[in-house]
């Protein structure tokens, strides 16, 4: 570990200084410790806007080592401009090697999606968080929400939900659906959409949020217990999708609606690019897909 | 003076890719508590300290982490200055006030209650507790559940605090308050964050 296959200077490896990397690796094994739990953190000014995942980057910074393969993903897609800016930022500023395989990668640093390919122990997950406080929309002072978090009150979290019901007959909640972790604190899973929380359940792998606007960072450690919030009579339920993927076929993934032309004409397919990749590679072709398979030798990678 | 010499010597040969790695086996140990994650000995600090203890306290330790030393520990000038120099960590008058609390003798610490808990609103202002410990075989067996165990995991720390089991189950019902421990030996590092069930084996 001594000599760096690398030109770049070491002191600001992947662009954040030693101090700002301790006080963050300080605050991710506080949140690991206390599963769900906000833990607030002096998140720094990053080059790149808040929004842009600046709370992912600087989780992903402080972890990251030569020897890790990332992975970042933007809606499930690795080839938009956000997943490709941000892997480009790392190859950068820490040369480290990048993918696009959900299965190579050790860090998946992810923009609300998690990965249908499923995750592994060892590897870690890190979510770009807008708003990490799930009480936020009902009570806008933090005063108060973390006086709620502290006495376990998230009755208010049970009417909204309630309320999605006498409003709509069924809970209309789509992202961002609240769940309980190690039952205890109510978390806001970032706007994934609420098909992924079950994979949030006892995943093998670790999973790391970091909010840099809201300067808060938490975690889910693996194999925790992640509990969407429901009730008996109207129990949580995922997307369903009436019809398999245009281009590869799957089944029982979280597929995009792309439009076609201005007469009304769409189809669905895979949020996951690399999972639709994989699956065309190996033969799978939905109604929609080409004609002739481009050989995946000739594909240009995401990059 | 020989005495400044060894406090200088002794640091990270490589400090931002020594404490990266040193870093990522303590977040692997919290994530998945009782697993033992190998580390080299990256530091030299002066006796009684040992090269993992003090690489973990290099590692995340600085200015704004005050930082509390067990009696053995305290008696040392040369592990004061060698801390001082390297992290630059004050230290913490009174357990309560420290972020870290490295403790070379846990058969005779202080009960786990006398460090900072945190508080209910802000649970993560604890201490963080490093053991150095001899090794993970030869205690009690400790059979550990929860966050970060698929099923069950063992751990048989040697020299543990007394009444440690019995110590840990307060610990756990305080929470989101408590310590978190992270147990440093020869071969790497353990942890036991706050959320760690221990049941002891019946033998």
């Amino acid at each position: 570990m001594t000599a760096q296959p690398t030109d770049i200077a070491t002191y600001n490896f992947a662009y954040l200084d030693e101090q700002t990397k301790r006080m963050i690796r300080r605050a991710i094994l506080k949140g690991i410790a206390i599963p769900g739990y906000q833990v607030p953190f002096a998140s720094r000014e990053m080059p790149m806007p808040y929004g842009w995942g600046t709370g992912g980057v600087q989780v992903t910074a402080s972890i990251i080592g030569p020897d890790d393969v990332l992975k970042v993903i933007d809606q499930g897609a690795d080839d938009t401009t956000n997943a490709v800016s941000i892997r480009a930022f790392f190859k950068k500023v820490a040369n480290v090697a990048v993918t696009t395989e959900t299965a190579k990668a050790t860090i998946i640093q992810t923009r609300h999606r998690i990965p249908e390919y499923p995750l592994t122990a060892g590897q870690v997950l890190v979510y770009q968080v807008p708003i990490p406080e799930p009480l936020r929309f009902l009570e806008p002072r933090e005063t108060e929400t973390r006086k709620m978090h502290a006495l376990e009150e998230y009755g208010l979290m049970h009417v909204k939900l309630y309320e999605d019901i006498a409003r709509h007959g069924r809970i209309a909640t789509t992202y961002a659906y609240p769940v309980k972790v190690e039952g205890r604190y109510v978390m806001d899973p970032s706007p994934t959409p609420k098909f992924d929380n079950p994979k949030m359940h006892r995943s093998p792998a670790l999973q790391l949020f970091g909010a840099g606007r809201e300067k808060r960072i938490y975690a889910v450690p693996p194999f925790t217990e992640v509990v969407s919030l429901d009730f008996e009579d109207h129990p949580f339920e995922v997307q369903t999708f009436d019809q398999p993927c245009a281009l590869c076929a799957a089944e029982n993934v979280y597929l995009d609606e792309v439009i076609l032309d201005d007469h009304g004409g769409h189809m669905f397919v895979c949020s996951d690019t690399d999972h639709c990749e994989k699956r065309r590679e190996e033969g799978h072709r939905g109604h929609l897909a080409p004609e002739t398979h481009v050989a995946p030798g000739n594909m240009e990678p995401a990059q | 003076m020989e005495m400044a010499a060894q406090s200088i010597e002794g640091g990270f040969a490589d400090p931002v890719f020594n404490a990266q790695t040193v870093f990522r086996a303590v977040m692997d140990a919290m994530a998945r508590p009782g697993s033992v994650q190998p580390l080299p000995a990256f530091a030299r600090p002066p006796v009684p300290l040992s090269a993992t203890a003090g690489a973990v306290a290099l590692a995340l330790c600085d200015n704004d982490t005050p930082l509390w030393l067990d009696p053995a520990l305290q008696a040392s000038a040369a592990i004061r200055s060698w801390l001082g120099f390297h992290t630059g960590a004050p230290l913490a008058n009174t357990p309560a006030d420290a972020h870290f609390a490295l403790i070379a003798t846990p058969a005779e610490m202080m009960a786990l209650d006398g460090f900072s808990q945190g508080t209910q609103d802000y649970p993560d202002r604890s201490t963080t507790l490093i053991l150095l410990v001899r090794d993970l075989v030869s205690g009690a067996p400790l059979l550990l559940e929860g966050p970060g165990i698929e099923t069950s995991a063992t751990i048989a720390p040697a020299q543990m605090p007394r009444h440690f089991v019995e110590q840990w189950k307060q610990n756990i019902k305080r929470f989101p308050r408590g310590v978190d421990i992270i147990l440093a030996t020869a071969e790497g590092v353990a942890c036991l964050p706050r959320t760690t069930r221990i049941k002891t084996m019946e033998a």
